[in-house]
């Protein structure tokens, strides 16, 4: 059992941080629910591995506190602490066997005899490494090697979470898909709280309830895969999430209208009192950005390139000599570049120095 | 399947054997001739056969008793210096720091006594060493403990196992330390995960990292310290008495200084089978070892 709690939790590399940048990781609160499966997603170097290594204790956080279901193991060492972590590149002891290698966390901890023998036997099978169990570690392909790296956090007891730092990165491809579905099922048999680092958001999706997205040191939206999608919080989690990534105009917003570059385009919610001195920008995702014939309605732009994804076709469009991307209806075909644009409203965002406006709604 | 076969290949490989031939075979061959015959000077050789062999395998002849008592001395001393230098050269390697700027500073301190030429290492410590002006035999001395390796074997032995321990402990250290370098940070934080012990973490991780270099090392080491020549010559002079006399001191006192050429050839012919054998039954041990492994 574990709630995790992050409370004003930074971290920097510097004795005395001046400002923002001196932070790997910028002070923030955050809650891991216990049972969760939680995603933290971003690009390399945005404070992911940072933030796990706070929370596995193998790194003493700046400042802050993290709190273990309410008591304070800010201090306390990596061993102390009911956590497991998976690396990226497997760890396994390479003159021990499966077996060895399993028992090794037991065994440190003072577990012996028929406890330990079951012990490691029920999470062999859990992993299907029965039939491996007495097979040297090091002769082991890496998705096995990478099972024995979980198998040795999944063998204690005591484990109420356990963290994930970018752990398919040196697995087969066509393997990764099949070790997701067996961490899936496993975060459903047990009663674990995960934490799955990545920068591959298929990964993030895919695996987590709630995923995280981290950039530049700070926590820039926490959500289901349908909220990052529909409503994301940051211009960043518009880029990085969705292939391609959402359009982000610069645009005047004034109540229930936005306009770029004598164009206007009308949103769902009222924008009343935007801040006079912010970038303002608005945001909306190809998906919900239809390309209709000219004069369908809609804003006027010019049609560059169709990109045929396969099941769908993505039209690389410009609106004023802003490039966007829209998505192109089966049926459609144009005449010519001129071609008009359908935006839907209600997924048409505002954002203010690249943070989402809450609008008023109607 | 045809291979075009061109015999003028030859050509290109001889520059290497008429090399190998005059530094090596011709010399070696020289060895052999003179180890089979006698000469009483004038440049007279008169045909010995196996003479001198059977002289030298045979402990209770004057050559064969001198013969292996260096023998055993060189193989106590070898046993002596990889006893400390390997666990010692280890244990430095392990408490080397792991990043920053103090890794060019240890890596540049330890290889220090590795550039001093062997003589100007025997000089150092045949001076640092002395009683009367030394200043090691002298606080040796001044603290109550006698200690003279001019007069006293054991001092002798002491010296000369320190020097050598001074001068190579370092070239273990930086091989186990190369093994240890190849360790990637994850293996340390999962053990602190699994709550591993200090000890746990070096018998499971470092250890075998360490294990094919450390081979190495032993073998290095061993090749060396069983040629050993230089430094207790410089010493010791293979001295008091023939205490530190090793066969390799003997085998020049035996050419150079008495000029019983015949003596001489024969036993550098068999010192050279020893170390041969030694270095294959090395070599197999380490091949088999790895096959074992894989």
């Amino acid at each position: 059992m574990a709630r995790i709690d992050l409370q004003s939790l930074g971290h920097s590399y510097i004795s005395n941080p001046k400002g923002d940048d001196d932070y790997a990781l910028k002070p923030m609160t955050h809650v891991w629910e216990q049972g969760g499966a939680y995603a933290l997603l971003g690009p390399s170097g945005c404070g992911k591995t940072t933030l796990l290594n706070i929370i596995s204790g193998l790194l003493t956080p700046s400042e802050g506190r993290v709190l273990f279901d309410g008591k304070d193991v800010t201090a306390l060492p990596t061993e102390a602490r009911n956590i497991a972590q998976v690396f990226q590149f497997p760890v396994v002891y390479d003159t021990m066997t499966v077996y060895e290698n399993l028992a090794f966390p037991l065994r440190n901890r003072g577990l012996r005899g028929a406890p330990l023998d079951a012990r490691v036997r029920e999470i062999a099978g859990l992993l299907d490494l029965t039939a491996d169990l007495n097979r040297r570690g090091r002769n082991l392909t890496a998705d096995a090697k990478q099972k024995i790296s979980l198998g040795r956090g999944l063998v204690r007891p005591d484990v109420a979470a356990i963290l994930f730092d970018e752990p398919l990165t040196v697995i087969d491809p066509h393997l990764k898909w099949e070790l997701r579905s067996k961490l899936k099922a496993l975060h459903r048999a047990l009663d674990l709280t995960m934490i799955y680092v990545t920068h591959d958001q298929t990964e993030a999706l895919t695996f987590a309830d709630k995923v995280v997205v981290m950039h530049d040191g700070r926590v820039v939206q926490v959500g289901r895969p349908q909220e990052l999608f529909e409503r994301p919080a940051h211009v960043f989690v518009g880029h990085f999430i969705g292939s391609p990534g959402m359009n982000v105009l610069p645009a005047e917003v004034s109540g229930r209208a936005a306009r770029v570059g004598g164009h206007v385009i009308a949103l769902r919610r009222g924008y009343p009192a935007l801040n006079g001195g912010a970038k303002i920008e608005i945001g909306v995702r190809p998906e919900f950005a239809t390309l209709a014939p000219a004069g369908a309605g809609g804003v006027p732009v010019r049609v560059r390139r169709l990109d045929d994804l396969g099941r769908t076709r993505i039209a690389r469009v410009e609106l004023s000599g802003l490039p966007m991307a829209a998505t192109v209806p089966e049926d459609l075909t144009l005449a010519g570049d001129e071609a008009s644009l359908l935006l839907d409203p209600a997924m048409v965002h505002v954002y203010a120095d690249g943070t989402l406006v809450e609008g008023e709604a109607a | 399947m045809d291979k075009p076969v061109n015999q003028g290949a030859w050509l290109l490989v001889l520059p290497v054997l008429l090399i190998v031939a005059f530094s090596a075979i011709l010399p070696l061959m020289t060895v052999v001739n003179y180890s089979v015959q006698d000469t009483f000077g004038n440049n007279q050789f008169f045909w010995n056969g196996i003479g001198w062999y059977q002289e030298l395998l045979d402990p209770s002849t004057d050559l064969g008793g001198r013969f292996f008592d260096a023998l055993w001395r060189n193989l106590l001393f070898s046993l002596l210096i990889l006893l400390i230098e390997v666990p010692l050269g280890i244990a430095v390697a392990l408490s080397m720091p792991r990043h920053g700027w103090r890794v060019a500073a240890t890596l540049v301190v330890l290889a220090l006594p590795l550039l001093i030429p062997w003589n100007v290492v025997g000089t150092i410590w045949q001076i640092f060493a002395r009683e009367d002006i030394g200043l090691l035999g002298w606080a040796v001395n001044r603290l109550g403990i006698p200690y003279n390796y001019t007069a006293d074997p054991l001092s002798a032995w002491v010296t000369i196992v320190v020097m050598d321990v001074w001068h190579w402990t370092s070239l273990v250290a930086l091989l186990c330390y190369a093994g240890l370098r190849s360790i990637p940070d994850a293996f340390y934080q999962a053990a602190r995960i699994d709550g591993a012990s200090r000890w746990a973490v070096f018998r499971n991780i470092q250890l075998p990292k360490m294990h094919r270099v450390l081979l190495i090392a032993v073998l290095l080491r061993f090749m060396d310290s069983f040629m050993i020549y230089t430094e207790p010559f410089v010493v010791t002079g293979g001295g008091p008495g023939n205490s530190t006399t090793f066969v390799s001191i003997d085998l020049v006192k035996l050419a150079l200084g008495q000029f019983d050429l015949g003596k001489a050839a024969a036993l550098s012919i068999v010192y050279n089978l020893i170390i041969l054998a030694v270095c294959w039954v090395f070599y197999t041990v380490m091949t088999r070892m790895d096959a074992q492994r894989n």
